[in-house]
């Protein structure tokens, strides 16, 4: 059967069988292989992709009944070759991941759970991610990269000079301090929201 | 130690991990996104019965199908490779990757079948049939000490693969002279890492270069080796890709009856072969089970809870095949008696066929199920003795000053600070506000308790259990390496010659080389070369790469750096000894003149006759690296172990309802002390991945069969692993006491967490229900053998209840 699936925003077109599943047809007819086969029956999450903005697993929804939706796949988070994208950014700076197999999946659940809630408690990123296994990180690392990946977010879209709450002395820059919350972290995002470098 | 902490740039700090880019883009290597042109694909027929004679095999229907290309049977591979190797002098246990005549686990590998596609090779090995005569089966490790139990293997005589008792010390003249004693049985449940990966291998082979090309999802020591010998093929016709990323191991990525069934079908084909495991073939046939565990404990003590020596008996089911399982019972002779002075032990170490899947190494080859028995050993002495559980370790512990310590079976233990961990710990979580806290959800109707363990992590990884327990097997060195080139721009590459798995090992060696050199770590670029063009490395097991990947990085730096100094030296007209490194520049520190990084790389590269006499040209330095201590052969049944011991002692608070059962993990601390941290992001990572890892092995996995000998826990609806539910937010307290035998103090940390977890969790369950009279004697500790077990304790008070 003919698909056509909107993926990373592009329209792409496959002869599929009316068995393949998303997740084959992502990896073996469009060579996104970022998306991963963990259990295969819709357990750990390795697989999961983001159809209209909600995470799905990919293993257990068949290419056709894909066709006409938004995909969005790990490889259409990062904004150009070679960065990040915030959240992607802080998952390196807290290194919310070891081997890296569960981390696409484990960042487009996150990713989604930002788009919707700005600033998400302990319990709200638990809950976003707990459909999706990490067998070495123990999910620590993980639940402070989002919880970083927030806070930055936040801070970006801050108007210029407002004192935030939750940042230090009166009158100076939150984008000022950025660098002071982290140890030695260099961040693309940190640049972002006052056109300069520090 | 070798070097200065005080003078540390980069090791120590808390820089990013450079593998973490490629990831977080899903932009990883994994065996699945290996594209080979023309590449068949395997799906397994798996046998039903535990015990079986293969009667027949007809796969006719199967190669009718379109798209189908080959059925591969136990017959054929049998006559065309050699069985898999075996760890003991255990000849007549035949292995081979299908199985040969008989079936002997639920299952096991019968045919393999090869198609265009994978989903075709699984609907046509839906249409192989096979005829079995069932056999007699056994599952329990109990009834294969019979000697009438029915043989998984019938030529090797009985299902006793290794009993072997080893008396260190004086054991009877202390059980005799210690007044008072106590016995206990806990079981140790069959679990595995399971990784969200599961085993992949691509395999090519070209019939006129000669040459077998591998790519895997593999973490093994001699891994090539193994493929030549089973392929008869010269080890030099084997080249196996290493930069190939894997998708999590803890020791269990070991897939050589995979890649030799793949490598024989390659060059029966002509064709690239991949087989990747889904996740059934992978829970029941993927032979990457772990330890399963039976310890019969006796302990002799004093009224001030002083423990004397020790009586273990370890009864391990190794499933159908050899392979390493019982090694996994000879590496925890090496902190046999954790952090306590024990002074003789007797350990009985028994490991039994049954019709079981096969094991693997898993994180902590044997130690997390030890340290289990001996924790529970010192929790119940403190019980006796009326004693408080941290109070009788303190008594117990060795003591800074007693460092190096040698324990009664061989080895000497490096360092430790257990006491000064102990107080960081209890000054941390406020011990007596923990102890009011648990008191309150008692009173508030819940059932609460304590955890408490203290355990070692050995670290260091030789290979002294395989002399100790087979005497055939002579092997003293269990080496890494690296090598280091500076090309002639002056850009820096190093080759580490293994596969990782999340370890981090590319920041590692980045990080140790830039710290010697004295350069920025990120321009130092780290690869991978195939194993043709790999210096030896025994992988990442024993928690070894920060002593023997950091080890050799060290090493080779410093060659190299001794090399930079000569020829800036004789540049500058001065001995070597005088001038000065500094910043990748030599100088002459009495006239003040130097030469820069690029000037030393220009006369090596380009101006031999700037060179001093009998000076290489070109900048490369090469380290082999030996495992500091344990390269003797055993003696009298004593032998030194790993070289470094990490310290943990973990406290963990938990509350449950008593009718729902289900534990909530209220607080966990854990104090680490790993020596000197490289990358204290990794070792963070490491220590909670560990502890998840234990949380699952103590309250949710178990690789479950029933009375028929099939396996129940076939999937991730039936095998639970912990999501971000079950895993509690971990407050590490940190300390540092460096091995005085690496370079940088450093110790290991791969198994962090996951030695000590189970054996907390145990400790605070038992200790949730112990007013019951309620015992948890096995693990996992199951929500409903909670519930079910208070329930039978409150409607029978005065029964005492072992679960």
């Amino acid at each position: 059967m003919k698909v056509a699936l909107r993926i990373n925003g592009t329209l792409r077109e496959a002869e599929v069988e009316p068995r393949k599943t998303l997740l084959d047809t992502l990896r073996e007819n469009f060579h996104l292989t970022g998306a991963h086969a963990g259990c295969e029956h819709g357990v750990c999450g390795a697989c999961t992709v983001l159809v209209d903005g909600a995470p799905m697993r990919s293993c257990l929804m068949f290419a056709v009944q894909a066709d006409g939706y938004e995909i969005t796949t790990i490889e259409g988070l990062a904004p150009a070759p070679g960065e990040l994208s915030v959240l992607q950014d802080a998952f390196c700076e807290t290194h919310g991941l070891q081997c890296g197999f569960c981390t696409p999946g484990m960042i487009l659940s996150s990713h989604a759970l930002l788009e919707r809630e700005g600033s998400p408690s302990r319990q709200e990123i638990v809950e976003a991610i707990s459909g999706n296994i990490c067998r070495c990180t123990g999910y620590g690392q993980i639940i402070e990269a989002v919880e970083f990946a927030a806070e930055r977010l936040r801070k970006a879209n801050a108007p210029r000079g407002s004192a935030l709450p939750h940042v230090g002395a009166p009158g100076t820059e939150p984008s000022a301090q950025d660098d002071a919350a982290i140890e030695h972290g260099i961040l693309e995002a940190a640049t972002a929201h006052d056109g300069g470098p520090k | 130690m070798t070097a200065d902490p005080s003078t540390f740039r980069f090791v120590s700090s808390n820089r990013r991990v450079r593998e973490d880019r490629r990831f977080v883009v899903g932009n990883g290597h994994y065996v699945a996104d290996v594209p080979l042109e023309g590449m068949l694909h395997v799906a397994i027929v798996g046998s039903q019965y535990p015990a079986a004679r293969i009667l027949g095999i007809d796969a006719s229907a199967a190669l009718a199908m379109p798209g189908v290309h080959y059925v591969l049977t136990g017959e054929e591979l049998a006559g065309a490779v050699d069985q898999l190797m075996n760890g003991l002098d255990t000849p007549n246990v035949r292995r081979f990757p299908l199985a040969v005549g008989q079936v002997r686990y639920a299952g096991e590998w019968v045919a393999a079948v090869v198609a265009d596609t994978r989903a075709l090779a699984e609907d046509a090995s839906e249409k192989v049939r096979v005829s079995y005569e069932p056999l007699p089966y056994l599952t329990k490790a109990g009834e294969a000490l019979e000697p009438s139990s029915p043989p998984v293997h019938p030529p090797h005589g009985s299902n006793v693969l290794l009993d072997k008792t080893f008396v260190w010390g004086e054991v009877e003249k202390h059980f005799t002279e210690s007044p008072r004693h106590l016995s206990f049985r806990v079981t140790w449940g069959r679990n595995s890492t399971v990784p969200i990966e599961t085993f992949g291998v691509v395999a090519s082979w070209d019939p006129w270069r000669e040459m077998l090309d591998v790519w895997a999802s593999i973490q093994m020591p001699k891994y090539p080796d193994q493929i030549a010998r089973a392929l008869r093929i010269p080890a030099n016709n084997v080249r196996v890709h290493q930069d190939v990323d894997v998708g999590g191991s803890y020791g269990v990525k070991r897939g050589i009856k995979h890649t030799v069934l793949v490598a024989h079908l390659a060059r029966r084909l002509g064709r690239p072969v991949r087989l990747l495991e889904d996740r059934l073939e992978n829970m029941r046939g993927g032979d990457a089970h772990g330890p399963e565990r039976i310890f019969d404990v006796d302990v002799a003590f004093n009224d001030e809870g002083i423990v004397k020596s020790m009586k273990m008996k370890a009864l391990d089911n190794a499933g159908a095949y050899a392979g390493r399982a019982p090694f996994q019972l000879g590496k925890p002779i090496g902190a046999i008696v954790g952090p306590y002075k024990i002074e003789s032990v007797q350990y009985r170490a028994q490991s039994v066929t049954t019709n079981k899947a096969v094991q693997e190494a898993v994180r902590g080859f044997g130690q997390s199920p030890t340290n289990y028995a001996i924790e529970t050993a010192i929790d119940k002495v403190a019980r006796a003795c009326g004693l408080d559980r941290v109070e009788i370790r303190r008594r117990n512990f060795i003591r800074a000053d007693e460092f190096p310590y040698l324990i009664p079976s061989g080895t000497r233990y490096d360092s430790g600070e257990y006491h000064t961990v102990v107080d960081k710990v209890l000054a941390h979580i406020d011990y007596p506000a923990l102890q009011a806290e648990r008191d309150r959800l008692r009173a508030s109707g819940l059932l609460a308790g304590i955890g408490i363990a203290a355990c070692l992590e050995p670290s260091g990884g030789n290979s002294s259990f395989e002399p100790l327990l087979n005497e055939k097997n002579q092997t003293t060195t269990w080496m890494d390496s690296a090598r280091i080139n500076v090309d002639g721009l002056g850009f820096v590459t190093v080759t580490i010659h293994t596969t990782s798995a999340g370890q981090g090992h590319e920041t590692l060696a980045a990080t140790v080389v830039a710290e010697v050199l004295q350069i920025d770590p990120d321009l130092i670029r780290i690869v991978r070369p195939d194993s043709l063009a790999c210096l030896p490395s025994n992988t990442p097991v024993g928690s070894r790469m920060a002593i023997m990947l950091g080890g050799a990085c060290f090493h080779a730096a410093q060659k190299l750096k001794a090399k930079l100094t000569r020829i800036g030296a004789f540049r500058l007209g001065v001995a070597a000894d005088v001038a000065t490194y500094e910043n990748g520049a030599v100088a002459d520190p009495a006239s003040g003149r130097k030469l820069d990084w690029a000037e030393l790389v220009n006369i090596a590269h380009r101006g031999f006759h700037l060179l001093p006499p009998d000076t290489e040209p070109g900048l490369e330095a090469t380290h082999v690296m030996q495992v500091p201590t344990g390269d003797k052969l055993p003696e009298g049944g004593r032998v030194q172990m790993y070289p470094c011991h990490s310290f943990e002692f973990h406290m963990v608070l938990i509350a449950l309802d008593p009718v729902l059962g289900k534990p909530e993990i209220r607080r966990y601390v854990i104090g680490h002390d790993c020596g000197t941290v490289i990358n204290p992001h990794i070792v963070k990572g490491m220590t909670l991945g560990g502890i998840a890892h234990g949380i699952g092995a103590a309250l949710l996995e178990e690789f479950v069969y029933d009375d028929e000998g099939q396996m129940l826990t076939q999937s991730f609806m039936d095998y639970l692993l912990p999501s971000s539910h079950e895993v509690p937010q971990v407050e590490i307290v940190h300390h540092c006491t460096p091995s005085p035998f690496t370079v940088f103090g450093q110790k290991g940390s791969g198994e962090s967490g996951y030695l000590g977890a189970p054996a907390a969790i145990s400790g605070a369950l038992n200790d949730a229900v112990a007013d019951l009279g309620i015992f948890f004697d096995k693990l996992p500790i199951r929500i409903f053998a909670i519930s079910d077990a208070v329930a039978a304790a409150r409607a029978n008070p005065t029964g005492k209840t072992a679960v």
